[in-house]
């Protein structure tokens, strides 16, 4: 391939000087580089792909609404609880000013995406998290609007699944985001404790107490391919053990082999292995 | 001899000079009386003045200090026949959590707790308190003993957090905090638990879906450490000072917060200045607990737990 381009530019008299004009004819972001593999392609083939590089399999991190649109069914998703909206009970400097910046940039009230719809037909609710706004950090907004999808969940008698990614309780809600860890567990023990379903996606990345919550308990957990999933940061750890961790300590497939998963499941086929388990366990058989 | 504390010295500074001048009038043929009188009225205000207005860091220092009751400590001072139980069953004993099954005031509990050391070498054997995922099975299993026995819970929670060591994320520390959370909120039997020194995030929170959370007047309860916070927060851990007010991990703060359901009064100084003391405010708490919660039936104690912490978190709709 390599010859084929030195032996095209031979034969070209002259060369073309891209105009000013044409320049900005190219809109920013229409070709995407791996940070994987370097594999450069077009931006649109990427999406058709799920985002996922057609070259090493890389799973790039998805927001909310592409999740949403590679998940559910077309036209089917309602989304709950947009009012929500974070306040500042600390008072910690700038931190309005951030929520504010990252919910024009995402499109969302909080770093969480919560709604009904369907999944080859059938009704779940689902949240999504965005790694996008705050690192998909939990506080009193996202730990409200899990809960009450939960609720949701366990009052229209159908699953609730969750895709998680966070770097966990945030910081500048203090001892308020801490909480929220145990105020998504009653919402999960009463909707397990009427015998509904729930299914846990562990996405990149799912740390601290996001990890240390909702996301490892699911009745099934599912991850993708390679995204970190702990409950401490690598750094912590190897300052605490003072000990180099293994290349792979806290990816998907590391937590596979250590039990904590019921499987690795490649972006391509995670709506099919969903929707088969949510039909495995429809109420009265299907 | 008591660690003095920095924010304390001027008390101890005056109450060492009083004793000071006591021994000297004894062998002496002076009467310093009025002297001593003054002083120590000076020392009263003074003590009023220190311990009433104690800064967050201070009760930082407070709830880190050495000596401060564990508890083992409270297991032994407030309840009869207790019997340690240990292991839970699949991996091994996590010593950073004690268990078991004691009387108190006459009727069978389960008692659970972070057990910090009392020197280096009992910190080394019980990991300064911060435990592995079968620590937390260890509580989760006897949790589940005493639903089944239906025997109220007390729990302490006492840890600067879980253990970030690889062979806890091995093991699933994640799941095993996350369960802990979960189960606990479908207990049928009532659940109380005391922060009596550092309840520190999740690692503490595993012990702490209960239906009366207490807290030490002293102690601190909080998503991260005021070291933590700092680093992340300003790049720079020896602002801690000002993170631990920024981060609001005081009992006051968080009784405001609507988390806390009582705030336990300390002895004169904090707890380590008077264990017995203490145990005795503790016991009295605990009762007016189990009085309360052991009127209610085990679906109104579950429903108790769900709206507790469904109501925890600020927001605007």
């Amino acid at each position: 391939m390599i010859r084929e381009i030195f032996s095209r530019n031979r034969k070209n008299k002259y060369a073309t000087i891209p105009s000013n004009a044409s320049k900005t004819d190219v809109p920013e972001g229409i070709m995407t580089k791996c940070p994987e593999c370097k594999h450069i392609g077009l931006t649109k083939d990427l999406i058709k792909n799920k985002k996922v590089c057609p070259a090493c399999d890389h799973h790039y991190k998805m927001t909310a609404y592409e999740r949403v649109s590679i998940f559910i069914d077309e036209d089917t998703f309602v989304s709950m609880d947009d009012h929500l909206s974070t306040v500042n009970p600390l008072n910690f400097p700038g931190y309005t000013d951030k929520i504010k910046s990252d919910s024009e940039k995402t499109g969302l009230n909080e770093a969480v995406l919560t709604g009904t719809g369907l999944v080859n037909g059938r009704k779940v609710v689902v949240a999504i998290m965005d790694a996008h706004f705050r690192m998909g950090s939990m506080g009193s907004v996202v730990g409200e609007k899990i809960t009450r999808a939960v609720e949701e969940a366990t009052k229209q008698e159908v699953p609730f699944i969750i895709f998680t990614a966070s770097g966990g309780a945030r910081m500048q809600e203090g001892v308020l985001s801490l909480m929220q860890m145990a105020k998504t567990s009653v919402a999960l023990n009463r909707h397990s404790e009427r015998g509904q379903l729930f299914i846990s996606i562990l996405t990149h990345p799912t740390t601290g107490g996001v990890s240390a919550s909702f996301a490892s308990i699911g009745d099934i957990n599912l991850a993708e391919p390679k995204a970190l999933i702990g409950f401490a940061g690598r750094r912590v750890i190897e300052q605490t053990v003072r000990e180099k961790l293994p290349e792979n300590f806290q990816t998907a497939e590391f937590l596979l082999a250590h039990g904590q998963l019921d499987a690795v499941v490649h972006r391509s086929s995670m709506k099919e292995t969903v929707s088969t388990l949510v039909k495995l366990h429809a109420k009265g058989g299907n | 001899m008591v660690k003095t504390l920095p924010f304390e010295e001027p008390v101890i500074q005056l109450r060492d000079k009083i004793t000071e001048l006591k021994d000297f009038t004894s062998n002496a043929d002076v009467d310093l009386s009025t002297e001593i009188q003054q002083l120590e009225d000076r020392l009263q205000k003074l003590e009023t003045d220190i311990y009433d207005n104690m800064q967050p860091w201070d009760r930082v220092q407070v709830a880190r200090h050495p000596e401060r009751p564990t508890t083992l400590d409270y297991i032994r001072e407030i309840f009869t026949d207790f019997i340690e139980l240990h292991g839970d069953r699949s991996y091994g004993d996590d010593e950073a959590i004690v268990g078991g099954i004691a009387a108190f005031n006459g009727c069978p509990i389960t008692v659970i707790g972070h057990q910090r050391g009392k020197d280096t070498k009992e910190n080394i054997r019980r990991n300064f308190g911060m435990p592995h995922p079968e620590g937390y099975r260890k509580a989760l299993r006897l949790m589940k003993q005493a639903e089944k026995f239906n025997r109220p819970i007390i729990c302490f929670i006492d840890t600067k957090g879980a253990y970030p060591g690889k062979a806890a994320e091995e093991r699933g520390q994640s799941e095993a905090i996350a369960r802990n959370l979960v189960e606990m909120a479908g207990l049928k039997v009532p659940v109380i638990s005391v922060v009596i020194g550092e309840g520190g995030s999740g690692g503490a929170l595993a012990l702490g879906v209960a239906n009366h959370v207490h807290m030490l007047e002293n102690s601190t309860y909080s998503v991260i450490s005021p070291e933590g916070a700092a680093s992340i927060l300003w790049k720079d851990s020896s602002l801690a000072q000002q993170a631990a007010e920024a981060m609001k991990i005081t009992a006051p703060d968080l009784k405001q917060m609507g988390i806390v359901d009582e705030i336990i009064q300390e002895a004169v100084g904090g707890a380590h200045r008077d264990t017995k003391q203490q145990a005795i405010y503790m016991k009295e708490a605990l009762q007016r607990s189990i009085d309360t919660l052991s009127k209610l039936s085990k679906e109104e104690l579950v429903n108790n737990r769900y709206e507790k912490f469904k109501s925890i978190g600020e927001f605007a709709e």
